[in-house]
């Protein structure tokens, strides 16, 4: 299922402004790749183009090529919604759908695409969904509860277990952890592990050791100051990285210099 | 800032002890005067609604408590052997039927033309459409009146005949469709034309205020623009969207003039829209009588508007409600 | 990808470029449509509003004149070409401007108490009993300001002044919305500053809040004076229909610009004879049509020099 995407040459601008500049990498399959770096530097941004969820900005705007599988994103005959559908998203904050119980947002993204599901079929896709996401002992008997009532690590659980409910090729983490207390984010990153083998992930984070843990391979981003774009420092391995990284900007970001 | 601007305006302090405590009592005085004012102010208010109420009420009395044999002969208008309740009870209806109709075809448009502004148009467009959709509240409601008589009741014929014609069969629109079209289905389209911008208007900041976290949720997990708004921007606005129509509603139930202008009065409980001669609102009804009408027919009119009141009382603080309630929710999540 | 009908069974998996370009063209229909329903409903509600406009400017400049703006009614009959709006204008800037000295004193003192000073219950009433008197149906103002005159005038009371006490009950929430929402918007910064000088309360609310949303205040006041102005009904029952100037507002009836448009509409076609000359059919219709051309005008320059008034010196207040 998982794929692998290729960024060649990637610009994003907002409106006239250019935010990222010549981001160019590869994020391999079924591993888990994180972008580190200070505020503002782009990696969100960035996140945001690989399933063009930056077009919900006014003025956002791309330039170069994504390729999943050799398929550019930006293509001509390519679909924006489908593009979401096989790349799925996870927020810096929790979101289930207030008014939706918990096994309505796990089904939710499901029913877009096929709202004729069977009752049968649907409660095999919640539990297996939620217990992808380590959620299901924890709520099966409350399905019904509306998924506000979880708590905040539960909420962000709810999340990835309604975008695995799609069948995604590629998963999203924009900063997944960042609003959650110690104990939670141990849970998502647990979860982060154990989706590892099916799926191709892509996490922002600003917590470096999160990035040593749950990483394969991590890119570095940063900004020669306000005003002046994104760029990517450099990126390999997550142990080369934290170790023996070849640019001196990482060293000074890694140890603690600065950001 | 500007405070700081009267410093010199102000009197040098008096000196001493003494003069500050002369100061301070003086000051005192003022002070309590105007807190005693805009208490005053605030409870005129109240004393102003109850008046409106017990004066409705002693008004309303005489008609309420002579005998129906004796009302009926001394106010020409009320048909013989009819109680006031039974002169009331028509009115009430035709009152329902009409604001009904105002936001059954108000409604759908208004929250079509909320989820426009809020979610099709561009941003920036946002507020100058908005300044639009309010025009249409700031004209008066007897020039609604007269251009709903002269210029859309011609033109809406065609289209009340076709229904006729057409949908004949089904009670509401039993043909024929009477000319001049001056029927309640008329009144209906000019009152939701009226009721539209309140509505909207409530819709638009509902609509607006939806977390932009659930609509990015929806749009990542494949949502198209409309299944965005179906999942995220309806669910979350629907009891908004609730409030507005019964704000639109206890407008349209005290519109006068754009239904005394049109419609062709009548006195009955007929659900045909399309007839004239079948209906009347109690806001209408007052308009027409009020000037002929001796001291126990203005009686019995009051009697009348008291029952707007209560209705359009009920209505409105249903809705205040229902906004109440769901702004304790919203802090929810 | 069980909803790519086109697929056929039991063939190869769909590639990437399957999954990434083939939508569900349901969907996408369905959004389609949507979007143009949607964009239709905001262009059906410019149909009323392009031809309200529309009806009342074109048929409106057919007797605009000074002439028609200078004469009253006085003396006119049948169809003859003649009679203005003079006493109508009069009699509305009367009505009205006495609701406006009744309604912006009680409605900002509310808005001061309500802001600076309510606290519990009778705050909380008030601010109840404000909601609940914007949704007063205008007729239903007009009936208690009647009842409130016929108790001391006693019963058929016609006057300019119980038309203005009717049109102030539907003026003064209006009035006490908009000032309390902007005396709200005065920073407390302010205000705390000013109680660190040493000034009392109630100056600080006179010179400092006051003076700060001074703009807002005025803004809020106009608008609900364009609110009133069209009202028809409470004027109707209240102060009644004259044809001749009346300037005194606690004597005798008084005509109003919006109860002129009612008037002349209700008068209907006009029968001319066929030798008749000086006889025009359609005066009544075309007269209510020239005062709602007026009418219209006041109520929009109204809204428009308040919403100038809101943008040009509404800056002042923030800095």
């Amino acid at each position: 299922m998982a794929q692998r995407i290729d960024l060649k040459d990637l610009n994003v601008y907002y409106g006239s402004f250019l935010a990222v500049a010549d981001v160019s990498m590869t994020i391999e399959p079924r591993s888990v790749t994180a972008f580190i770096g200070p505020s503002g530097c782009g990696k969100s941004t960035l996140l945001r183009t690989l399933n063009r969820m930056h077009e919900v900005i006014p003025g956002a705007r791309v330039g170069g090529t994504v390729e999943m599988d050799g398929v550019d994103l930006y293509g001509s005959d390519v679909d924006a919604v489908a593009v979401r559908r096989q790349i799925g998203m996870v927020f810096q904050r929790p979101n289930p759908f207030p008014t939706m119980s918990i096994a309505e947002n796990v089904l939710a993204g499901v029913r877009l695409n096929n709202s004729r599901i069977g009752k049968d079929e649907a409660s095999e896709l919640v539990e297996r969904s939620l217990q992808g996401a380590n959620l299901w002992n924890e709520v099966k008997d409350r399905l019904d509860r509306p998924g506000s009532s979880l708590s905040g690590g539960q909420q962000q659980r709810l999340c990835i277990a309604r975008a695995i409910a799609v069948k995604p090729q590629v998963l999203l983490m924009d900063e997944p952890c960042s609003a959650l207390d110690p104990i939670s984010t141990l849970a998502i990153e647990d979860l982060i592990a154990d989706l590892r083998s099916e799926y191709t992930i892509v996490i922002v984070t600003h917590n470096m050791q999160q990035a040593a843990r749950v990483s394969d391979r991590t890119g570095f981003f940063n900004i020669a100051g306000t005003g002046k774009p994104g760029k990517l420092i450099e990126m390999d391995d997550t142990r080369t990285m934290f170790s023996t990284p070849s640019e001196q900007a990482t060293e000074d970001y890694i140890s603690g210099r600065f950001g | 800032m500007s405070s700081t601007d009267q410093q010199p305006a102000r009197p040098a302090p008096p000196t001493g002890l003494r003069g500050l405590v002369e100061r301070r009592t003086s000051r005192d005085l003022a002070g309590r005067l105007f807190s005693a004012t805009a208490t005053g102010a605030g409870a005129l208010i109240l004393v102003t609604l109850a008046a409106v109420a017990v004066f409705l009420v002693v008004r309303a009395w005489p008609a309420m408590t002579t005998p129906a044999e004796e009302l009926a002969d001394a106010i020409s208008w009320i048909p013989e052997g009819s109680t006031l309740l039974g002169y009331v009870g028509p009115l009430v209806f035709g009152t329902l039927l009409a604001a009904v109709l105002a936001l059954a075809l108000a409604v759908p448009v208004a929250t079509g033309i909320a989820l426009f502004i809020s979610h099709y148009a561009p941003r920036r467009l946002a507020s100058p459409l908005g300044y639009v959709v309010d025009l249409l509240a700031a004209i008066p409601s007897v020039i609604y009146g007269l251009w709903g008589g002269l210029w859309l009741a011609p033109r809406l014929l065609p289209a009340w005949q076709w229904l006729a014609d057409n949908l004949g069969f089904i009670p509401l629109f039993r043909e024929p469709a009477s000319t001049p079209p001056r029927v309640i289905m008329t009144v209906g389209v000019v009152l939701a034309v009226m009721i539209l911008p309140i509505i909207t208007a409530v819709a638009r900041e509902v609509f607006l205020q939806t977390p932009r976290l659930h609509e990015e949720a929806a749009l990542a997990l494949g949502a198209t623009r409309w299944e965005m708004v179906r999942m995220a921007v309806i669910p979350f606005g629907r009891s908004g969207l609730i409030s507005a129509a019964m704000l639109g509603l206890g407008r349209a139930l005290g519109e006068t003039m754009a239904v005394f202008m049109i419609l062709s009065p009548g006195f009955t409980y007929s659900f045909e829209l399309l007839q004239a001669g079948q209906h009347q609102t109690i806001a209408a009804n007052i308009a027409n009588q009020f000037a002929e009408a001796n001291p126990l027919g203005v009686s019995a009119l009051i009697a009348t508007g008291l029952a707007l009141f209560v209705i359009t009382l009920a209505v409105n603080t249903a809705a205040r409600w229902v906004v109440a309630r769901r702004k304790d929710f919203s802090g929810a999540n | 990808m069980t909803t790519t009908p086109t697929q056929p069974r039991a063939a190869r998996r769909p590639t990437t470029r399957d999954l990434l370009t083939r939508a569900d063209p349901r969907r996408r229909w369905t959004d389609r449509i949507m979007h143009v329903v949607i964009t239709s409903a905001f262009l059906v509600a410019l149909v009323p509003l392009v031809s309200v406009i529309w009806t009342v400017v074109s048929n409106g400049v057919v007797r605009m004149s000074p002439y028609f703006l200078s004469v009253s009614m006085r003396g006119v009959y049948g169809g003859i070409d003649a009679g203005g709006i003079y006493h109508a204008i009069l009699g509305t800037l009367l009505i009205t401007g006495l609701a406006t000295l009744i309604s912006v004193p009680v409605g900002l003192m509310t808005a001061i108490y309500l802001v600076e000073y309510g606290r519990g219950p009778l705050a909380r009433a008030v601010t109840f009993f404000v909601d609940v008197m914007t949704g007063i149906p205008s007729i239903v103002a007009g009936l208690f300001a009647y009842s409130l005159f016929a108790l001391f005038l006693g019963p058929g009371v016609r006057l300019g002044a119980v038309g203005s006490v009717a049109l102030s009950v539907l003026m003064i929430p209006v009035v006490v919305r908009s000032s309390e929402e902007m005396l709200r918007l005065v920073p407390n910064e302010l205000r705390e500053a000013s109680y660190a000088l040493g000034v009392p309360k109630w100056l600080t609310i006179i010179k400092v809040v006051l003076r700060t949303s001074v703009a807002g205040i005025i803004t809020g006041v106009m608008l609900s004076v364009a609110r009133v102005i069209g009202e028809t009904a409470p004027l109707l029952i209240v102060a009644g229909v004259i044809d001749s100037i009346n300037t005194n507002l606690f004597e005798g009836r008084m005509m109003t610009l919006p109860v002129y448009v009612f008037r002349q509409y209700s008068q209907g076609l006009v029968p001319c004879s066929p030798e008749a000359v000086d006889c025009i059919a359609t005066i009544n219709y075309d007269r209510a049509w020239g005062a709602a051309l007026a009418l219209i005008v006041i109520v929009m320059l109204l809204n428009l020099v308040a919403r100038l008034i809101a943008r040009y010196f509404a800056p002042k207040t923030g800095h």
